[in-house]
């Protein structure tokens, strides 16, 4: 006989989990009683926010599950946020919560809250187990469902009487979901449609996403660009999915991409939408989005097909799979003079900032992408330093760029960067931060220094709310409404943490501060003081085409 | 327009939340959910009539589709099928009025249910052009109170929904 908790740390060895992230409280006291022994690796986080975010970025960096663990109640609540993002930006994750005894639900008891009632809208699906003899089965499903199809969140919600009580454990068979069976092949009548369309067009743009990623479809998307010599760009989400390096690649489009990404789609006579959902921050104005192309939508999400604009030819499938099927029935058909073009506009459009005086947040960012000699794991937090980070960090590789795209929540990035530096241990990670994003989740420091966990923080600090005070400054008549922080010294707050603090004042000071912190074998927070009123270049007004760019 | 899904969902609690949720937040309009248990005791059917143009009712489809609970989800608006509702109005009806009241009735092929002293209660089921002709023809009388199971309904022929498949 083992008890509900033993069990459950069965179930997830038996789904390949390592580690879990987490916090305790009353209602989990089984579950943690039943982690005391075990041979899974339990981090401790600071807040179950950073547990949530943390188990997010160790999914998105690895590609496996995200697992945390909180409470009943103020711990399950405290995990909402991270879910909501996990949701937003499609990231496979079990969220364990514990909750009062099954005889007390409903009373109003104390730590009681309705945790499915409250992430009904933010998961993928979520279960509150109500017999331990249902525990293994409902385990082997969540993780099926977070995983599988369009990823997401799936949460568990654990009474304590469950995971309390004895039982036989049986190991789960097969995941038993007869009412979810996610499609991964295109249908080929569809994808010899498309196949039609692309040797028609004379100006085709790739649009990718973070589809691709979550697919593993990226070395797919490199053939069919080559073949087709046809420019990509990504998303916020995407930037990963095609090498930036690549004479190919356009970078990132939309409100803050480049000029040429969102000319080449302004222009296109075919859009290659790849794993996308035609986001508002991408498309701007719908009706200007690409007016002149026909449209392939390829997504593994049938509702994200036709949802904000009329798809010409939608398939519906995994990415990676569809990719394939594709490239199988396509002949080389190269795009010379649309190349040309992308070629000009490239060179009289050129991504520039102010290289004369003062620290410079890109300057900042093309340090670190020079130290890292790009092979850093990249988090953001939110902000002007997230889109910085997105222009000027070129990413090679998938799952290296992580940043909250959806649900922008400020104070991601470091619990992120913890998550990806305990999936990777042997790599240098690198949260972009801003000085208000940072002091959401800054407590962290503490997990990041326990667990000798060596991540490096930038902070872009311009003493602002940057984005937002950039937003009172074009549209609100620089009226800087509660946007100017008054901060502490970070430099003694990674010391009082046991971390090490640098600050820097002058651009020659950037490189030696990059390289000690990735000789470091400890957390490093680097306080970049930057010039304070530097906007995000360029940029397409919010309800504006986007070929219709400031800056 | 209104269109009529079909949707077969697994009998779990919080079902009803799911996909009420899912309307709500997501802005589609109801006009009408009707749910019960089908023969098979684990499944159950929900009809929907939905008010909206084309590109919102397969919003609403593929959005009802994704749902980990739902099986499956059919627009059956353009197919050949019976829809019905069962509605009860208690109408006032004191002596002078009840002959003619009964005669509507008739007509619509409505039962009396109950006989109270100034009021009738009526029991009429029909498709929703039935529904309101009967409103209508009684609201001079004066409703005083009415209930509506909302609108089920069935594809007429040998066709069903197929319970382990969730395409259309
Ligand atoms: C949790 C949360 N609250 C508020 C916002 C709104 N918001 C977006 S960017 C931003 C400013 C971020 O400031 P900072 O971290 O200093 O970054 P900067 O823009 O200055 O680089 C705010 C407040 C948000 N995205 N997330
Ligand atoms: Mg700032």
């Amino acid at each position: 006989m083992l008890t509900g908790g033993q069990i459950l740390i069965e179930c997830l060895k038996e789904e390949g989990v390592d580690t879990i992230f987490g916090y305790p409280g009353g209602a989990v006291l089984p579950i943690y009683d039943a982690l005391y022994d075990a041979d899974i690796r339990h981090i401790l986080t600071r807040h179950e926010q950073g547990a949530a975010h943390a188990a997010d970025g160790y999914a998105r960096a690895t590609g496996r599950v995200g697992v945390c663990l909180a409470t009943s109640g103020p711990g399950a609540t405290n995990l909402v946020t991270g879910i909501a993002n996990a949701y937003m930006d499609s990231v496979p994750l079990v969220a364990l919560t514990g909750q009062v005894p099954t005889g007390l639900l409903g009373k109003d008891s104390f730590q009681e809250a309705d945790i499915t009632g409250i992430t009904m809208p933010i998961t993928k699906h979520n279960y509150l187990v109500k017999d331990v003899a249902d525990l293994p089965q409902i385990i082997k499903n969540a993780f099926h469902i977070a995983q599988t199809g369009r990823p997401g969140p799936v949460l568990i919600d654990l009474p304590r009487d469950v995971t309390a009580s004895q039982a036989e454990y049986r190991k789960a068979k097969a995941p038993n979901l007869r009412s979810y069976k996610p499609v991964m092949a295109g249908a080929r009548s569809q994808i010899l449609k498309a196949v039609k369309l692309i040797a028609k067009a004379q100006r085709p743009v790739i649009y990718a996403g973070g589809g691709v990623v979550n697919s593993g479809g990226h070395e797919e998307l490199r053939q069919l660009a080559e073949m087709l010599m046809a420019p990509v760009t990504t998303t916020l989400m995407g930037l990963g999915a095609f090498p930036g390096d690549h004479p190919l690649s356009l970078g990132m489009l939309g409100m803050h991409g480049a000029r040429y990404a969102n000319y080449a789609v302004y222009e296109s006579d075919l859009l290659i939408a790849v794993g996308v959902r035609f986001d508002d921050r991408v498309t701007g104005k719908i009706e200007s989005f690409a007016p002149e192309a026909k449209i392939i939508h390829i997504d593994i999400d049938a509702a994200e097909i036709g949802k904000n604009v009329p798809v010409d030819v939608p398939i519906t499938g995994d990415v990676k799979t569809v990719l394939k099927q594709i490239l199988k029935e396509l002949k080389a058909h190269p795009n010379e003079a649309w190349k040309e073009k992308i070629e000009v506009w490239k060179k009289e459009y050129p991504l520039e900032y102010d290289t004369n005086n003062g620290l410079r947040p890109q300057a900042v960012i093309r340090e670190i992408y020079h130290a890292t000699k790009g092979k850093a794991r990249v988090t953001t937090e939110v902000g002007q330093n997230q889109m910085w980070a997105a222009q000027y960090y070129t990413v090679t590789r998938p799952r290296s760029f992580i940043t909250s795209g959806g649900l922008g929540t400020m104070g991601f990035g470091f619990p992120a960067a913890i998550g990806v530096q305990v999936g990777c241990p042997d790599e240098v990670v690198f949260d972009i931060a801003g000085d208000g994003s940072i002091q959401m989740n800054i407590q962290e420091l503490a997990t990041a220094v326990t667990y000798e966990l060596p991540v490096n923080v930038a902070i872009l600090n311009n003493g602002y709310l940057g984005m937002v005070r950039q937003w009172q400054e074009l549209f609100y008549n620089r009226r800087y409404s509660y946007t100017e922080l008054h901060n502490p010294d970070f430099v003694k707050i990674a010391e009082a943490y046991g971390a090490e603090g640098i600050r820097v004042e002058n651009k020659a000071d950037i490189r030696p501060a990059l390289d000690q912190a990735i000789a470091s074998s400890k957390p490093v927070l680097i306080d970049f003081i930057i010039e304070r009123e530097e906007n995000v270049m360029p940029m397409v007004p919010p309800g504006e085409a986007i070929n219709k760019m400031l800056g | 327009m209104k269109s009529t899904l079909s949707v077969l969902v697994e009998n779990h609690p919080g079902v009803l939340a799911r996909v009420a949720g899912l309307f709500s937040r997501r802005g589609f309009n109801i006009d009408s959910l009707a749910v019960s248990t089908t023969d098979n005791p684990t499944i159950s059917r929900m009809t929907i009539v939905v008010d909206g143009d084309e590109a919102v009712v397969e919003q609403v489809a593929k959005q009802l589709r994704k749902l980990v609970c739902v099986t499956k989800v059919l627009d059956i608006t353009n197919e050949p099928h019976v829809e019905r509702e069962l509605v009860l109005i208690k109408v006032n009806a004191d002596a002078q009025a009840r002959g003619e009241i009964m005669q509507i009735a008739d007509i619509f092929r409505a039962k009396i249910v109950d006989v109270g002293r100034r009021t009738l209660i009526i029991e009429v089921t029909g498709d929703k052009g039935k529904i309101d002709a009967i409103e209508t023809a009684l609201k001079p009388y004066g409703i005083k109170e009415m209930v509506r199971t909302g609108q089920i309904a069935l594809v007429r022929g040998s066709r069903t929904a197929i319970i382990n498949s969730k395409e259309d």
